[in-house]
């Protein structure tokens, strides 16, 4: 790379053309290159968007006039303050915290059988098939499967059919439908890094374990389940901040209720009112870098 | 693995119950696409195809196809051009600051599409952006750009250099030894990102929300405005059922490019 294009041989022109002669000039110049290569996507994500984060979370700290709707930017703590004295703000955060950590843990009870089926029981042909036929609903519209729950979960629906035998019924619009939603929805997530963490365990050191007189239970609990949990905490990194956002899959399914990310968009929508929709933007914000910094510190992350 | 045969039957039926759960809402909504009930109570009184003439023939779903097409293009296209450009000064070149580099491209991703949405959309208000087609295509593309980019660099650090050194010393310059070594060993990994990118696009609703304008509507936009209207109900399933019938083209597209059943990476 680093020597320049030279003449080979006494055949070439003369006269360099200007092509060969910028490829010469870049050739020589890294540095250049390296500008020329970083400064447009750099400027776009720094500009563009951690300039519009840094607008937006400055804003959180202005205030509206209650009269003209209009932005008065002068600091306050006072958006704040009301999200984290109120009751109901309080209830909210709360709520969307237990929604998204239900939907992690019933996405790892359903992850590891079926990532542990897939990768060590079913027969070795079978296993592509599975991974596309896990892989493949991911591609599905995400509002088409809300959509699909909607209709599941309504009275008389396919889901009561299905559950009335056994003497339950379908837990209509509200928080369960949100988690079993969400759950369904990001399930993919979780069930693809263990599965891939499951199929680099040799199969020789469950033989081993097993040789040494471990039964099922025990092989499971002290040789696969240390190896698959940094796999289940990059799964639970999808799920996790992915529950924790969504606004949408709530007023889908979830009736009445109200999660974190709905706060915002009232607040930006119905009210117009931009500095608590940013102010409130920092709850699921800091509760996802928290997230991530603690994740980071397990090492799970260089398994993405 | 010495597991017991009542063990390993156990684990069988929770695979078949996870598919279950994975494929049942799917086939139901495919089903009911094709229900004569306007009510789509369940189980089906009859069916017939007449839901789907009418979608095909529907304005609203043929514009709302438009410009999401249109839009995924576009964000496309950016990101294509944005990743693949950090990629190479990521894979080729040491510099102060080259790990932050990822990490400021997945941010868009990893946030909340609500607070990057807002975020979009207070800056644009701020600067004076009318929002619209452009403002759309800057929101999509900007959480587009990090998966072309993991694509490309993952395929820059399998390849390695020694063949664009070869080429050079051949007598090759720059653009010649792109256009005939780097691009074709790129093609692949490129093919995927966009696809990756223009899917991520095409079913995007929440960044779209806050930077769309009230004339502008992609198909995500027109299904959530049209899911709580029992009367567009008809229409809303078809368009539901095409959208699940189109999720097995990039599994097959993937599966036929490369033998490779991951579809990229995300």
């Amino acid at each position: 790379m680093t020597s320049a294009a030279r003449p080979a041989g006494g055949s070439l022109p003369a006269r360099r053309s200007p092509v060969v002669r910028l490829s010469a000039f870049l050739v020589a110049r890294p540095r250049l290159r390296l500008a020329g290569l970083l400064s447009v996507p750099m400027a776009w994500l720094l500009v563009a968007y951690l300039g519009s984060l840094a607008v937006m979370f400055t804003a959180a700290f202005w205030s509206v006039d209650s009269f003209t709707g209009e932005l008065v930017k002068v600091f306050t703590l006072d958006n704040l303050r009301t999200l984290a004295t109120e009751e109901v703000y309080r209830t909210i955060a709360l709520r969307t915290l237990l929604i998204a950590i239900s939907v992690t843990l019933l996405d790892v009870l359903f992850a590891v059988p079926m990532a542990f089926f897939m990768a060590k029981i079913a027969p070795r042909r079978a296993r592509v098939n599975l991974v596309v036929a896990v892989l493949t609903p991911l591609w599905a519209s995400y509002l088409v499967k809300g959509y699909a729950w909607r209709g599941l979960l309504v009275p008389q629906g396919l889901v009561s059919d299905v559950l009335r035998p056994i003497g339950l019924d379908t837990p209509g619009y509200g928080v369960p439908a949100v988690i079993i939603t969400l759950a369904y929805l990001w399930l993919p997530y979780m069930i693809l890094p263990i599965y891939a963490g499951l199929d680099r365990l040799p199969d020789s050191l469950l033989e081993a374990s097993s040789d040494l007189g471990a039964g099922a239970w025990r092989t499971f609990r002290s040789v696969v389940l240390p190896l698959i949990v940094p796999a289940v905490v990059a799964g639970s990194i999808f799920t996790f901040s992915l529950s924790l956002g969504d606004y949408i899959m709530v007023k889908i399914v979830g009736g009445s209720t109200q999660m974190a990310a709905n706060v915002i968009y009232d607040n930006i929508g119905v009210a117009g009112n931009l500095p608590f929709a940013a102010a409130a933007a920092f709850f699921p914000v800091i509760v996802i870098m928290i997230y991530l910094v603690v994740v980071r510190r397990t090492g799970a992350l260089d398994n993405l | 693995m010495t597991l017991s045969r009542p063990a390993r039957i156990a684990l069988g039926v929770v695979m078949a119950l996870g598919l279950a759960f994975v494929y049942v809402p799917l086939i139901y909504v495919l089903i009911n696409s094709f229900n004569t009930s306007k009510t789509f109570g369940w189980p089906p009184t009859g069916f017939t195809t007449q839901w789907w003439q009418a979608a095909f023939t529907d304005v609203g779903v043929r514009d709302a196809v438009r410009s999401s097409v249109l839009v995924g293009l576009g964000a496309t296209a950016v990101a294509l051009l944005l990743g693949t450009m950090a990629a190479f000064a990521v894979a080729r070149y040491r510099f102060f600051g080259r790990e932050v580099v990822g990490f400021v491209l997945v941010l868009p991703i990893a946030l909340p599409g609500i607070v990057t949405g807002i975020a979009l959309n207070s800056a644009f208000s701020v600067g004076g952006v009318p929002l619209g087609y452009l403002t759309v295509v800057i929101g999509h593309a900007t959480f587009c750009v990090v998966v072309v980019y993991n694509n490309v660099l993952a395929r820059l650090r399998r390849t390695g250099t020694s063949l664009e050194e070869a080429s050079m010393d051949l007598g090759a310059d720059t653009f010649r030894t792109f256009g005939l070594v780097t691009f074709p060993q790129l093609r692949s990994a490129l093919l995927a990102g966009a696809l990756l990118a223009f899917a991520l696009s095409f079913d995007e609703i929440v960044v779209t929300t806050f930077t769309t304008s009230a004339g502008l509507k992609t198909l995500p936009i027109w299904v959530f405005e049209n899911l709580f209207r029992p009367n567009a109900a008809p229409v809303v399933n078809v368009v539901a059922a095409v959208l699940i019938l189109l999720s097995i083209l990039p599994i097959w597209a993937a599966t036929r490019l490369s033998g490779d059943t991951s579809g990229g990476r995300l």
